[in-house]
């Protein structure tokens, strides 16, 4: 941490997280338990409406963030308590050092703050030759360690209570057992001198009560209790953002809060503080208080149309918690000082692009933070918002650069493939047609844990006009979207859908004018190659002239849907959103508008016991997850229900090349719980699925197939 | 007495029980606060000698159980001290609670209000002895009248306002013991506060 790295170094230290046992199994379990513990804690309850009555609570207090600290920092000081803002983190670190040097005081306890985290405030307040403890179990865990936190909530969840007795056994010179209970007792008498003996207490807070002057400290142990009861000075260290307008409003936070951190309803202490309380060791009867809140680039970011809903992150953790690549490496690599998306984001803000242009790559952009987020936060967008931004202060790379070069002309993109597909005959491998043996060019053998697919020989778009029958009076007529990689890799997954189309009586057009999504370019940073190709594709299609525009492609279907109206806004927002609503996933024409009772598979390819893996952009991005399910059972085959359905896959197009080695680890995960299923086939819907989950199976010498939910229906 | 907004009293605290004892808080409904005084002087004479945090000045007699009733009202204090009496081992203290930083077995305080939903107390703990009674207990016991049941956080809004308002206010929710889940997601309770949290839920003040 803090070291600039170019992006290899970054990857060897992804490598030594991923070859950690203990912490791999750690992250795993938290994994698989918090989505249970979620789903209970919010049982009979409506989470989206009460994301949206938080989002809309922290949009406005963003908003009047300025009168708000007015009126907070009025009431506050009429009580007397000392109230600064502090600019930066530097601003912040001196005036609490200041605060401690006037008050005479040598020993200070802590109660847990990220904020404190955020401006590395322990190192300053030791550098003034102060003594500083940490009084949350895990984060006095990590620093005994000398280690940053890698979870927002649970700052020690990397570690094993093997680890934790050794610690305890140094710090105490008395052998401890690794049992949990014992060891939580050696905190509970190690720490208690140090809260009696301190000059002075620092917390955080998670709410400012702009009404009141008041503080909220939501906690579990008790720390914050007595970290603002027995020292006679107590500093708060809030950023501004912690600025609401009422107590209500902190309540409405207060519902998810906790249970979207820890699946707890509620945590077992919330401290309201309306300064200063009764301090009977003070001299004046009552605690010094002093809250310094950091604005540390939160101006800014409030005042920035994109970015503004930043700062309605309630610091629950949850999208660490979802994350797979977290859950592969853990908070130490996934992020900064803040963990899992929401830190690849703050961390450019808080500190700076060095420390953020690799962090931000390392995202699948599966949106299973977004789906999870208590604030509402659009995070995979912002993700790639961040990293176009850092492309674009410090220079694209030329990988990135050349790919939005080639995407911005159709012409040059195809032949480029079309050459490519000549170039790799030598490579192929004889016995298995449809892999490369081996890889070209660019390629390392870091890539090859995957066997990736050949280019077509003929691509779709060749084959179409002997494949398309004209239909008299059709029922629908669409326009079929293939997307780069169903058009040169996989022309099956389309040949075998326009099988269907035919006996459906759809008339299907293939507007020749199409290119890539334009997803690739955004995912790499190339903002500007995007929106170039969205409007050669919106021109490509005569809206007016088909019902709908199906893609088999869930990335596909997605980014036409949300991405495109998005990087259209300024330039043609009416045609992107006709264009987007015309757009249907595959699954969902079939099943839900063509309605299909039965489909070819019947007889001996029938009977299977079938997984799906639903894309990301397909559950997540489009809200799907019955229409496929209801497919398979049409083939005549069996949908098995397995646990990680909804899980990213690892592939996220150029995430996979950039960081193989955690997107194979992902991949395995993946495919261990389709094993453990017991299902004979692989069904999915998106053929950067395909290519990952096939490859992969194909090299892990996986008993099931897998293929794409067209070639099931009509094989 | 039936609010119809809200429920009647008795489901009130029907849910607040259930809440509370979902987070391993001890709910036992009592009569009055005769009977619950009666119950936490039982608990307390069962309870294993304290295990002090700190070395203290002074030697104690092992026998002793210390109990710290700091925001009772006059007489309720005074009633607690006459049953005490046959205690003889019960040192009963209203003040001066820093004297204990290794901790004390009994802190009985008692709530303003209670939430339904998620089983919580609320506690007017600006006064430092209240607050400390709640920190350096290894038992906490909660005296709680059903009638100051709310059925959500949210329904009170204007009582927690009151609350918070006006300056050196110390407001704490309170929901189960301490705890942590800090080392392996594995839950422990009694960390930095109490072991245990009693609530005597009073039909009758």
């Amino acid at each position: 941490m803090g070291k600039k790295q170019d992006i290899s170094a970054y990857r060897k230290r992804l490598d030594t997280a991923l070859d950690n046992q203990f912490l791999r199994q750690a992250m795993d379990k938290f994994a698989v338990a918090y989505r249970t513990s979620r789903e209970n804690a919010f049982a009979q309850i409506d989470v989206d409406s009460l994301v949206k009555q938080v989002a809309d609570v922290k949009a406005a207090a963003v908003e009047n963030m300025t009168a708000l600290l007015e009126q907070f920092t009025h009431k506050a000081s009429a009580c007397g308590i000392h109230v600064h803002l502090a600019d930066s983190a530097e601003d912040a670190n001196r005036i609490i050092g200041e605060i401690a040097q006037k008050t005479g005081s040598k020993r200070i306890v802590k109660s847990k703050s990220m904020t404190a985290e955020e401006i590395h405030l322990n190192r300053w307040l030791e550098n003034l030759g102060l003594e500083v403890t940490e009084t949350d179990l895990g984060e006095w865990i990590v620093q005994l360690r000398k280690e940053g936190p890698s979870h927002m909530v649970m700052p020690a969840i990397h570690l094993s209570r093997f680890q934790v007795a050794d610690l305890f056994s140094d710090v105490t010179g008395t052998d401890q057992d690794a049992e949990i209970d014992r060891l939580v007792k050696v905190a509970r008498k190690e720490l208690r001198e140090k809260f009696v003996q301190a000059d002075m207490g620092i917390t955080g807070a998670n709410y400012a009560l702009a009404d009141t002057g008041t503080i909220g400290i939501a906690t579990n142990e008790g720390n914050a209790r007595l970290v603002t009861t027995l020292p006679k000075v107590h500093v708060a260290l809030v950023g501004i953002d912690k600025l609401l307008p009422t107590i209500a409003d902190a309540l409405t936070v207060n519902r998810i809060l906790p249970k979207n951190a820890t699946g707890q309803a509620i945590t077992s202490y919330v401290t309201w503080i309306t300064g200063p309380s009764e301090c009977t060791t003070a001299p004046s009867g009552k605690r010094e208080m002093h809250i310094v809140f950091l604005d540390n680039g939160r101006k800014k970011i409030a005042a920035d149309p994109v970015f503004s809903q930043v700062l309605q992150c309630v610091r629950c953790g949850a999208c660490a918690n979802v994350c797979p690549v977290y859950r592969m490496v853990g908070g130490h690599q996934m992020g900064h000082i803040y963990i899992g998306a929401i830190g690849l984001i703050t961390t450019y803000f808080f500190h700076g692009m060095e420390n953020a242009k690799n962090l931000v790559q390392n995202c699948t952009n599966c949106g299973a933070c977004k789906a999870v987020c208590a604030g509402g936060i659009d995070l995979p967008h912002l993700i790639k918002e961040i990293h176009a931004r850092i492309q674009d202060e410090a220079g694209h790379p030329l990988q990135s650069l050349l790919l939005g070069k080639v995407l911005k002309s159709r012409k040059l993109f195809h032949s480029l493939l079309r050459t490519a597909h000549l170039a790799q005959k030598p490579l192929l491998d004889k016995k298995e047609k449809p892999y490369l043996r081996h890889l070209p060019m660019i390629f390392s053998s870091d890539h090859n844990f995957r066997r990736l697919p050949a280019i077509a020989d003929v691509p779709f778009r060749d084959r179409f006009e002997k494949l398309h029958q004209p239909v008299k009076n059709p029922r629908f007529t669409i326009a079929l979207f293939s997307g780069c990689v169903q058009d040169f890799v996989y022309p099956e997954h389309l040949e075998a859908a326009m099988r269907g189309f035919v006996q459906h009586n759809i008339d299907v057009t293939f507007p020749m004018g199409q290119s890539c999504c334009g997803l690739p370019a955004v995912s790499m940073g190339e903002k500007s190659a995007a929106r170039d190709v969205a409007l050669q594709n919106l021109d490509a299609v005569d809206l007016d002239g088909v019902d709908y525009i199906v893609t088999l492609c869930a990335s596909c279907a997605s980014h036409l849907t949300h991405g495109v109206p998005k990087l259209l806004k300024h330039y043609a927002p009416e045609k992107a959103a006709a264009f987007a609503d015309k757009v249907v996933p595959y699954s969902v024409f079939m099943n839900d508008i063509v309605g299909i009772a039965s489909a070819d598979s019947a007889g001996a390819n029938a009977g299977r016991k079938t997984a799906f893996h639903s894309p990301c952009h397909l559950c997540r991005g489009l809200g799907i997850h019955h229409a496929p399910h209801a497919l398979i059972e049409k083939s005549g085959n069996q949908y098995v229900p397995t646990d990680e359905e909804e899980t990213c896959c690892g592939f996220g197009g150029s995430f996979s090349t950039t960081f193989p080695a955690v997107s194979n680890e992902i991949l395995t995960r993946k495919l261990d719980d389709v094993t453990g299923s017991g299902a004979d086939l692989l069904v999915t819907e998106c053929p950067g699925c395909v290519l990952q989950l096939r490859g992969g199976a194909a090299k892990q010498g996986r008993k099931f197939t897998v293929c794409h939910l067209s070639e099931l229906l009509y094989p | 007495m039936v609010n119809t907004t809200t429920g009647s009293t008795k489901d009130l605290a029907a849910t607040f029980t259930q809440k509370a004892s979902l987070v391993s808080a001890f709910v036992h409904g009592v009569q009055d606060l005769t009977e619950a005084m009666d119950k936490t002087l039982e608990l307390l004479a069962q309870k294993p000698p304290l295990d002090p945090q700190m070395a203290s000045g002074k030697k104690r007699n092992p026998s002793e159980r210390i109990l710290a009733a700091p925001n009772l009202n006059h007489d309720t204090f005074l009633q607690l001290s006459d049953r005490c009496g046959a205690f003889p081992h019960i040192h009963l203290i209203r003040d001066r609670l820093r004297d204990f930083p290794g901790g004390i077995d009994m802190g009985v305080t008692t709530a303003d209000f209670g939430i339904a939903d998620t089983g919580t107390l609320v506690i007017n703990s600006n006064d430092e002895q209240t607050r400390l009674a709640t920190m350096l207990c290894e038992i906490h016991v909660a005296f709680l009248t059903t009638s100051a049941i709310r059925e959500t956080a949210f329904a009170m809004t204007d009582e927690l306002t009151a609350l918070v308002t006006g300056c050196g206010s110390y407001t704490a929710f309170v929901t189960g013991a301490s705890r942590t889940a800090d080392i392996e997601r594995v839950l422990a309770i009694g960390v930095h506060g109490p072991l245990a949290l009693h609530i005597m839920l009073m039909e009758k003040d």
